[in-house]
């Protein structure tokens, strides 16, 4: 059961928050919604949310010694290593419950990052905890670049963004590369459950978030959340920024499931992946350049090409599971 | 009773553990290290302990997943040397300042470059600043031993910090020796359970471990490691005095061998110590006045043990098997700061030895002491044993 909105409510008019206000991140940050729709999803199907944290934005804003806005347990270790620290504490939970030192069997693991931690400098940790199978939700909250240190490249930002380590300049288009593809790299672990979301659609996060928390092992959700101030958008726009990423095929929302691909919204028409950069201020400096339309055409073809590619993987992996355990 | 085993160090410290049982191990390999996790591994596959392995894939996130299991309220432990060690030092320093009792048996080995896989103290040396406490072996006995009293001593309430039991990485992991092997109830009952007063899985009182921790209450936090550091100096010699009472073996800050009447001291750690004793024995029957300190506590440092032990004697010899480049040499530096303040100052002289396994000698250890003994010390000088000029 997907959580209700009466459910929801009910948590909110009693202040019931695990991931509470007083944090200081910025107007129209979207990764807080984040942080409450996951936690908010666990505490509504009667979980008990234990969190761990990579550094970054969330991290840094919401726990400003001696305050935190975590009413429910937390943990924070350092940049590059949430996953392998919450697979420990799951590794705990497991050994505390078999020895009879605890007795609570509603505890569910949820660590949070950003892309930095996540697609770069945590990859290797996030990759030996899902490989070993350790029972835990890993969220990614994708604002495409390092934020928390002011708007560097990571191997998220889309070719053409402007950042402080690959500025667009006279020379140079800003970053050249184009996106790590993360869920296929996690959906390559085989043994996980995988998916995207964006924050204009919560109840197809909270649902994803819901198999992810019930799946018995390893779990993945990479959700675009925008950085308003350097996706360089209005505070009050960052939702309608992901809607567009989803319209134009910049952002397709599916999930993975043990090898069975999941397309889980399908537009019947698309809108040109311009439309949705024009929308971005942090593109305006790419699209002063001459070669602004052969990025975007390389863009266009490559969102065009990965969407035809998931309409076939859904297609050939229907009912065929590559594995049956994790 | 007690049994005497023949095995190498590396599975008597994994003996220790065994008895332990701790909640969660963490496992990676690292040559001289790895034979202590082996051994643990196949303890947990055959059933003989039901500890949560969790084998990772690094070192990093060895010590990362045992902050989130030590956290979580379990007690854990996991085992390294050099690369490795150093490869986990960022979460070394994370471990000790979250005050959560980790134990780990170091290996001690070279650390690069270039790559040498065999011992000396470079490894410990590196996160000597990291807020752990450290303990050096010289034996098996040792090694066993300190693994267990780690334990008790971390979790103490007023101290909550991490360990780390260093070993002679292939001298005393991989040499085979005998070792005095306790009851496993008699070391379940030394250690006891372990009772977290808070835990991430204490859901109904929930906990922020690891906040942003800005210039207004970081100074603060860190003075609090220091006072937890003297409160294990202070807790120490009764964890000494309770495992002499289940053992017969009663250890202190510094292992002290003929130095009542010596008049020239070598201090040395580990391993090497039992050439120097070998080498002490030989002087004496010259007629020589010579004794080994052997500090076995080195963090937190015993400087009133060190002071009280060389306060008017002729002169002091101290062997490091690590350099500090630019610097005097780490334990030397410590004994010469230590010996400013009292009243009879001896002669002092630094020696490095054994760098990447380099053998050592007693011919050498003899070199050290025939300096001192013929008052030829420069305290400024640092010296070198067993080295190609």
């Amino acid at each position: 059961m997907v959580p209700s909105i009466r459910d929801l409510v009910g948590y909110v008019e009693n202040n019931d928050w695990a991931f509470t206000q007083g944090h200081r991140l910025c107007p129209g940050c979207n990764a807080p919604m984040v942080a409450n729709w996951a936690t908010l999803t666990a505490k509504s199907l009667g979980y008990h949310p234990v969190v761990g944290l990579a550094t970054g934005c969330l991290e840094v804003s919401s726990t400003i010694y001696p305050y935190t806005a975590w009413n429910v347990p937390y943990i924070h270790n350092a940049f590059e290593n949430v996953a392998a620290t919450i697979s420990g504490a799951e590794a705990a939970y497991r050994s505390l419950m078999n020895r009879k030192k605890i007795n609570n069997d509603k505890i569910k693991f949820i660590a949070i990052g950003g892309d930095g931690g996540t697609y770069d400098i945590g990859l290797q940790a996030l990759s030996g905890a899902i490989e070993r199978g350790h029972d835990f939700v890993y969220i990614l909250y994708d604002n495409e670049g390092y934020m928390n240190t002011g708007n560097q490249r990571s191997g998220s930002t889309p070719p053409g963004a402007d950042s402080t380590t690959e500025p667009v300049g006279k020379v140079l288009p800003g970053k050249l590369q184009l996106k790590k593809s993360i869920v296929d790299i996690i959906a390559g672990h085989e043994g996980v459950y995988a998916a995207t979301a964006v924050t204009s659609e919560p109840w197809d996060f909270m649902r994803k978030m819901q198999a992810a928390l019930e799946f018995p092992g390893p779990a993945f959700i990479s959700i675009l959340a925008p950085c308003v101030r350097f996706w360089r958008i209005p505070d009050d726009y960052g939702v309608e920024v992901t809607k567009l990423a989803v319209e134009t095929k910049y952002w397709p929302l599916w999930e993975y499931n043990m090898g069975i691909y999941k397309v889980t919204k399908k537009p019947k028409t698309f809108k040109p992946v311009k439309e949705y950069v024009l929308k971005l201020g942090r593109y305006s400096k790419l699209m002063k350049r001459s070669d602004a339309n052969e990025i975007l055409e390389e863009l266009q073809h490559y969102v065009d090409a990965k969407w035809d590619r998931l309409l076939a993987l859904e297609e050939i992996s229907k009912d065929k599971p590559i594995r049956k355990k994790i | 009773m007690p049994v005497k085993l023949t095995v190498t160090g590396a599975a008597a410290v994994a003996h220790a553990m065994r008895q332990i049982n701790p909640d969660v191990v963490a496992a990676y390999p690292i040559t001289p290290q790895t034979p202590i996790v082996e051994y643990f591994a196949s303890f947990v596959s055959d059933g003989i302990v039901d500890t949560v392995l969790v084998p990772v894939e690094s070192e990093h996130s060895a010590m990362s997943a045992l902050i989130g299991a030590a956290a979580a309220g379990a007690r854990t432990m996991t085992a390294t040397a050099a690369n490795g060690l150093a490869l986990m030092a960022e979460i070394v320093y994370i471990a000790a300042s979250y005050r959560l009792p980790i134990v780990m048996p170091v290996a001690n080995r070279a650390l690069s470059g270039p790559i040498n896989i065999h011992c000396d103290h470079s490894d410990a040396m590196l996160v000597r600043d990291s807020g752990w406490i450290q303990f050096f072996t010289e034996n098996h006995q040792e090694a066993y031993d300190f693994t267990i009293m780690a334990t008790k001593i971390a979790e103490k309430e007023n101290v909550l910090l991490p360990v780390m039991v260093n070993l002679d990485g292939f001298i005393t992991s991989h040499g085979v020796e005998s070792f005095e092997m306790l009851d496993d109830e008699v070391v379940r009952e030394f250690v006891g359970t372990w009772k977290p007063k808070y835990s991430l899985l204490d859901v109904e009182h929930p906990v922020t471990y690891g906040p942003l921790d800005l210039f207004d209450y970081y100074f603060e936090h860190h003075r609090q490691q220091e006072e937890a550091m003297k409160n294990a100096y202070k807790e120490l010699p009764g964890v000494f005095e309770e495992f002499a009472k289940i053992s017969g073996r009663k250890y202190d800050f510094l292992d002290l061998y003929k130095t009542e009447d010596a008049e020239h001291i070598m201090i040395v750690l580990n391993s090497t110590a039992s050439t120097a004793k070998y080498v002490v024995d030989e002087l004496r029957e010259e007629g020589k006045k010579v004794g080994l300190v052997k500090p076995q506590v080195f963090t937190p440092f015993p400087k009133k043990e060190i002071q009280q032990v060389l306060n008017g004697r002729k002169s002091v010899v101290v062997l490091d098997r690590a350099m500090s480049f630019g610097k005097e040499a780490p334990l030397y530096s410590l004994i010469k700061s230590s010996l400013y303040e009292i009243a009879s100052k001896p002669s002092l002289g630094s020696y490095i030895y054994g760098l990447g396994g380099r053998d050592v000698t007693p011919e050498m250890l003899r070199q050290a002491f025939e300096d001192a003994l013929k008052g030829n010390l420069i305290a400024d000088e640092q010296r070198y044993l067993g080295l190609r000029e």
